[in-house]
């Protein structure tokens, strides 16, 4: 194949695109809905980040640029704490739900045992139960739980960030479990076995070839864990006591009463930290 | 081979951005014809291909076949079918539903599809596997189907994309003498695309060479083979031995080479060249001839050592070295038991080879 | 060589259930045996101070088979996730093609920004769109701009439709991407090849061929729906009951609180949900035959 010069007016570019098939009536119009399903998607977004800035109370118009409700934020320790406890709760029920489902999805596709079934059975149950079912379902446990605590140790516990972070943890495994085996089907064995070959024993298998190559399908998984955390409602709702204020019941008690931008900000803050924690990760995959 | 034209491609361009794919290419293959495309991979056979089949557009040209201009006629309209480099065969249908499919969106009558589903597995002897599923089928036979497929709506052309890629040696040597047996009982042309110059010289009625884009020469297997227009081809088809020199003169219908070490070779050139031009003198390895030396030199002979001898079990392959700079290769076949061959061609003996000028050629670029 | 044998063999089994304690001993104590204590509470009755008394009853199957109230919000959850299932699918499937056929180096980050809007809180989305749709947001504003004047978007079904898909989406976005890259588009030219037009192509070859994506995430997407509540009670106006805002009374709110009701409603919404699956996946994989 040589080069030569493509044509030159745009338009005479697009009837060539045209003519020549690589642009189809379809395919634009493909293109125009999937922007517009975009737009859908973050109009939101953007109008949450944009009224975080407004100085309308109510935060449904523009009526100037104000930096007010992010000073009031900053001022307003419960907001903040709410804040930060749904993190801490993301980032906690994340990291161990990842190493839990991981070490399961390892075992589900490595090793061949009896009562497979079940075990597949219970971890993809999760999947399946509504969350209000599992929250409610918690919430009855840990009442069960506390009142037995409370019987043999005279200790009476609440409800807490812990509860909420247990539930959180316990609906993300299956998850992970998910992203991770599709990982590790896809993982060619041979090269564990050329490992071997040239005189790796299991450890240095594992860690020197298997893992690095599945990191995508674990950082994926825990990326979703992470997501499903920060975003849960329900579970926080049920789960979370007096003491405990996490981010998703403050907001919901407000908006129910009266909102302020306040509620933008934070959220503003919250996307802005995520998509933060993202980027340092893709980073860090990079570099290996 | 009738002399009607099933296809013409007339000045037909790709382009892909600022890549030129096909530049300029002219092509008329015939009725009944078994054609092959052969170059190596980006030479734009592929891209050729995909425009008789209506999955490109050309740039600029047009493609006809039996006389009608495809212009921007999709694929399910054009009366060709197409032989998938990867099979393409649906996972989610058994064999027969695949060979019936095109049967089926051309709202063929049941009874006849039945009828004619099992005609084409009998073509390609894959009876009695109409109700498995593709990836029940061993790669030969997932080939098979893929031609059934094709073939069970009687097209004008059969298209065929590298189908014997991913067959192994036996099994494709097997597939080769299959299809073209095949295609003679059919009678269907086939336009057939290859990068594996064996294949095409063993199975087409004719050849397009192309490189970058270019048909560099067209011709039957023995034309190509014996009388290549360029160095390219000479090349690329086969074994060669290459010289290169400078043009000095004719001598009757042959042309005369001078090499910078001085040597005078003649061979047969494809066009007149004009002194000072640099070309390439070319022989295959089966033509020379390697004598012992007897003290003159016979004509068109050169001297020199036997540096290697290489025991193929169908013939022998000899390196001989003339100068400091050059080798030249020499095939003999074994036509006798080598077992109580004692004296043969050893490494340091002197040895002299013969370059009949019939069969050397003068090529230019 | 026996001996080797074995030792391999427990040093695999040692290795097998270290990978599987943690997760199983989880997902039984926190998942596994809660559920079975809502399953057990169904049964129950609740006294007068809203605590649960163990006597084993089946009112509260009556109760919820026999009063409207019940009925009714069964009815309206099942047909409203259906509807928000099929319309996630028929925007999603479309979208799902547009990334998969993207150039390579796009396909990661449009996936991506499908994922972003999840890390801002699931409430505060809805919330916006409280804004977006109220009588003096955005939407109404463009509109009485152009002169078509105000619409009541908000605290009606519509709205509580369009934040059920808004905030499923995704979920049937990712399964489907993930069929439809698998699927080898060399198939619709070979279809094309054998005489099909686009239309029979997609039905006869991709669709069946990415059915496994369609189920998953209708599977994904039909699942929470069927027990939301905050949906409809923020952006629905609270006008009507869902099987979700039902139970979220009768464990947190009534007076006094029946968690013996609320259970049974659970239960009940596990095995609809399981008819509904079992039908599902036998309706989708027959078709495969």
């Amino acid at each position: 194949m040589i080069k030569t010069a493509p044509a030159t007016t745009a338009s005479a570019r697009m009837r060539a695109a045209f003519s020549e098939g690589r642009l189809t009536w379809s395919g634009v119009a493909l293109t125009v809905f999937s922007i517009l399903v975009y737009l859908f998607l973050y109009a939101p977004i953007i109008l949450l980040v944009i009224f975080s800035f407004t100085r309308d109370e109510f935060g449904v118009r523009w009526t100037g640029f104000t930096l007010d409700w992010y000073i009031r934020l900053f001022n307003n320790p419960r907001m903040m704490g709410a804040a930060w406890n749904t993190l801490v709760v993301a980032t906690i029920s994340t990291i161990v739900s990842t190493i839990i489902g991981t070490l399961l999805a390892m075992a589900m596709e490595r090793y061949r045992f009896r009562g497979r079934g079940a075990v597949e059975g219970l971890i993809y149950l999760p999947i399946v139960v509504p969350e209000i079912v599992m929250a409610v379902a918690l919430l009855a446990f840990s009442a069960i739980v506390f009142d037995l605590i409370k019987l043999v140790t005279g200790e009476t516990l609440r409800r807490s960030l812990a509860t909420v972070t247990i539930g959180h943890i316990a609906f993300s495994i299956s998850f992970v479990v998910v992203v991770v085996r599709t990982s590790l089907k896809n993982f060619d064995r041979r090269l564990e076995e050329a490992a071997a070959d040239l005189g790796a024993d299991s450890w240095n298998i594992f860690w020197r070839i298997t893992f690095p190559l599945i990191l995508p399908g674990i950082v994926g998984g825990a990326l979703l864990a992470f997501t499903l955390s920060l975003d849960d409602f329900i579970i926080s709702l049920f789960l979370s006591g007096p003491g405990t204020s996490l981010l998703p019941v403050e907001v919901y008690n407000r908006v129910r009463r009266a909102v302020t931008p306040e509620i933008n900000a934070i959220s503003t803050l919250m996307l802005l930290l995520s998509m933060a924690l993202v980027a340092i990760s893709q980073l860090l995959q990079r570099r290996r | 081979m009738s002399d009607s034209i099933a296809i013409e491609l007339r000045d037909v361009v790709k382009r892909f951005g600022d890549v030129v794919a096909v530049d300029h290419v002219n092509l008329q293959i015939r009725d009944g014809e078994f054609f092959s495309l052969l170059g190596p991979s980006g030479c734009g056979k592929t891209s050729s291909l995909r425009m008789i089949a209506g999955f490109e557009l050309p740039t600029f040209g047009s493609i006809i076949i039996h006389g009608r201009e495809m212009g921007i006629t999709p694929p399910h309209l054009r009366p060709v079918n197409t032989v998938f480099q990867s099979y393409a065969l649906f996972p989610h249908m058994t064999v027969a539903q695949n060979i019936a499919f095109g049967l089926e969106m051309r709202k063929t009558p049941k009874e006849e599809i039945a009828r004619r589903v099992q005609e084409a597995l009998d073509l390609v002897r894959l009876s009695g596997l109409e109700g498995r599923r593709p990836r029940q089928l061993s790669g030969g036979q997932q080939q098979r189907v893929a031609l059934a497929r094709a073939l069970v709506n009687h097209p004008e052309v059969l298209l065929l994309d590298e189908p014997l890629g991913a067959l192994d040696q036996k099994l494709r040597k097997e597939m080769q003498l299959e299809l073209k047996s095949l295609q003679a009982r059919v009678g269907i042309t086939f336009v057939f695309v290859t990068h594996d110059q064996e294949e095409a010289l063993t199975m087409s009625d004719r050849i397009a060479v192309m490189n970058k884009g270019k048909i560099l020469q067209i011709g039957t297997p023995t034309e190509i083979y014996e009388r290549p227009n360029c160095r390219f081809v000479a090349d690329f088809i086969g074994e060669t031995n290459f010289i290169d020199g400078v043009v000095i003169g004719r001598d009757g219908n042959y042309t005369v080479l001078e090499t910078p070490e001085g040597l005078r070779l003649r061979g047969l050139a494809s066009r007149p060249l004009s002194n000072g031009t640099t070309a390439t003198f070319s022989i295959r390895p089966e033509k020379v001839r390697l004598l012992t030396p007897n003290g003159e030199l016979p004509p068109d002979g050169i001297a020199g050592t036997v540096i290697s001898v290489n025991y193929i079990g169908s013939d022998t392959r000899i390196t001989v070295r003339i100068n400091d700079r050059r080798t030249i290769d020499v095939w003999e076949q074994n036509t006798r038991s080598t077992l109580d061959r004692d004296e043969y061609w050893q490494p340091g003996e002197a040895a002299v080879i013969v370059c009949p000028p019939d069969n050397a050629l003068v090529l230019y670029e | 060589m026996a001996m080797l044998q074995q030792q391999q063999q427990r040093r695999d089994r040692i290795r097998l259930a270290l990978l599987l304690t943690p997760g199983l001993l989880w997902l039984i104590l926190f998942f596994a045996l809660p559920l079975v204590i809502i399953f057990v509470y169904s049964f129950m009755s609740n006294d007068a101070l809203g605590r649960v008394v163990y006597e084993p009853t089946l009112n509260n199957y009556i109760t919820i088979f026999t009063q409207s109230l019940y009925i009714n919000a069964y009815w309206r959850s099942i047909w409203t996730s259906v509807l928000t299932t099929v319309i996630c699918l028929l925007i999603g499937y479309p979208l799902a093609v547009f990334i998969a056929r993207s150039p390579q180096q796009w396909r990661m980050p449009l996936l991506m920004l499908i994922l972003i809007p999840f890390w801002t809180n699931f409430l505060v989305r809805i919330y916006a769109w409280q804004i977006i749709l109220a009588n003096n947001g955005i939407i109404n504003g463009f509109l009485e701009l152009i002169g078509v004047g105000r619409l009541s978007l908000l605290n009606n079904e519509g709205a509580t439709l369009i934040g059920l898909i808004y905030g499923e989406l995704p979920f049937m976005v990712l399964p489907l991407y993930a069929a439809i890259d698998r699927f080898d588009f060399t198939l619709m030219e070979a279809a094309a090849d054998l005489g099909a037009n686009k239309v029979q192509a997609f039905l006869r070859i991709m669709l069946p061929m990415t059915m496994p994506g369609i189920v998953a995430g209708s599977v994904l997407v039909f699942i929470p729906t069927l027990g939301q509540f905050v949906v409809s009670e923020l952006l629905g106006g609270a006008k009507v009951d869902y099987l979700g805002n039902l139970i979220q009374r009768l464990f947190l709110r009534a007076n006094p609180i029946n968690w013996p009701l609320g259970s049974a409603m659970a239960v009940l919404m596990m095995i609809v949900l399981l008819v509904f699956i079992m039908l599902y996946f036998r309706a989708t994989t027959e078709e495969e035959r």
